[in-house]
């Protein structure tokens, strides 16, 4: 543990040499959000520093006409294979946990791969990948669908809704009210995009960023590299998680993600539409896109009412500043994508935050 | 769905699959996302695809590097712990 003193030690004499400024760190990935609060990474920082979480889970930023679609797909019979934090979303109308209660084919799948099994098990059966998340999820979902092409699967396409991280950051630079001081980078979307893509809200935007992995030493060793730039009066990319993260990424993932997928509007949850923001399927791999061949589109659906992950995930509103947090909204019974996923603000923060947390 | 626990590749398919351990148990893994993969190398695994190799020589120089955090407050140094890179004769 004197590693994690030594670290705290470290950011509390920071956070001193600030002289009073508060600062605002966001935290974009929804990993360094999970570990922060079961670490109680929170409470060994100074008062003047606070942390706040970004749009970085992608449950949580996928708008409820997505789980519409599916649901739309579940219930005509078509095999849904999903990661298992989507299965409690809430739509419009109903989640994939409540269509499947009602006898729709849906299973959760921890790997991409795991599709093809399940496709082949039941070949008189169409299934459909859920095929959301960012660049880390973008990847092995892309290696998929080429999977699919070269054992020429016939009964597994995908719908598609993942998501590119750097266009949310632009969003969010540009938000006059948003006031973050720097970026606690995600850990395995930049293995992916490498830390480069970072550069431009260092250089242009005057934003510290730091890369970091989510063990907790690494989650302080970034907030004290985050820190160090805001005192030195710098702001540059510094990659303290250079042990996977290259500054060009992983370029086999790249050149996989670039062959299946093209960059496209996409919606998000408290963000809005979002240029370029989405990843679709490139023309040549039609023929795997859920949407057309099923004849499904997803449209803008319903928001929870009451529920203010959008704010949440705008860096806006605190999970605890939601009238409903605790009260109707609570893992058993999550109003909203933040209280469903475990990467989500509202879920990390009724888990671990406790009763000191919430406020009455 | 993360996991920043690097694994050891043990066995590399042809069919673009392989077998990673860690602590013994093994797990399946794809390497569609890998060029070039090769038995021994120590991958970051995300939704059972190989993502990235863990650089060997960087996860030295992190070691070390919060080795001397501890030390120095161990050693109660009181003062300013440094935790900028160590020069490069260092690592
Ligand atoms: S506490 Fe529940 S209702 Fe409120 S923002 Fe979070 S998920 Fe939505």
């Amino acid at each position: 543990m004197s590693v994690a003193r030594a670290l705290a030690g470290r950011i509390a004499e920071l956070a001193r040499a600030l002289d009073g400024r508060a600062v605002r760190l966001m935290e974009v990935c929804g990993s360094h959000t999970m570990a922060i609060a079961r670490h109680g990474i929170r409470d060994m920082l100074p008062g003047n520093v606070r942390l706040l979480s970004g749009p970085g889970c992608p449950v949580c930023v996928t708008e409820p006409g997505y789980v519409d679609a599916a649901l739309a797909l579940a219930r005509r019979g078509v095999g849904i294979a999903t990661f298992g934090d989507m299965l409690r979303v809430p739509g419009s109308d109903g989640s994939l946990a409540s269509a499947r209660a009602e006898g729709a084919v849906v299973r959760a799948v921890y790997s991409p791969a795991r599709a093809l099994e399940l496709a082949a098990a039941e070949p008189d059966r169409p299934w459909v990948m859920l095929a959301v998340g960012f660049e880390t999820t973008a990847a092995p979902l892309a290696a998929l669908a080429l999977e699919i092409r070269r054992r020429g699967v016939g009964n597994l396409a995908l719908l598609c809704a993942p998501k590119r991280v750097p266009p949310a950051l632009d969003a969010l630079v540009a938000d006059p009210e948003l006031a973050v001081d720097g970026f606690l980078c995600p850990a395995h979307v930049s293995a992916i995009i490498g830390a480069r893509a970072y550069e431009p809200y260092a250089r242009d935007h005057g934003r510290p960023c730091v890369v970091a992995s989510f063990e907790p030493l690494d989650v302080l060793h970034g907030l004290a590299g985050l820190l160090e730039q805001i005192v030195a009066g710098e702001a540059r990319v510094d990659n303290r998680y250079a042990r996977v993260v290259r500054p060009e990424g992983n370029p086999a993932a790249r050149r996989v993600m670039a062959e299946v997928f093209e960059a496209a509007d996409a919606r998000w949850r408290g963000l809005g539409t979002l240029p370029r923001s989405g990843l679709r399927l490139r023309e040549s791999f039609a023929d795997l896109d859920a949407e057309r061949v099923h004849g499904v589109a997803v449209q803008p659906g319903r928001e929870p009412p009451g529920c203010r992950c959008g704010e949440v995930l705008a860096g806006r509103t605190e999970p605890e500043d939601c009238p409903l947090f605790d009260r109707t909204c609570t893992p058993a019974h999550p109003v909203g994508p933040c209280m469903v996923s475990s990467e989500g603000s509202c879920a990390a923060a009724w888990k671990y935050r406790g009763s000191q947390g919430r406020k009455s | 769905m993360c996991l920043a626990v690097p694994m050891t590749l043990v066995a590399v398919d042809a069919d673009g699959g392989g077998t990673v351990e860690l602590d013994g148990v093994r797990r399946s893994v794809r390497l569609d996302l890998l060029d070039e993969p090769r038995v021994g190398d120590v991958v970051i695994v995300h939704a059972g695809y190989a993502i990235e190799r863990l650089d060997p020589e960087e996860a030295r120089a992190r070691r070390e590097l919060f080795a001397r955090l501890a030390a120095a407050y161990e050693a109660g140094v009181g003062g300013p712990v440094a935790l900028a890179a160590p020069p490069p004769e260092e690592r």
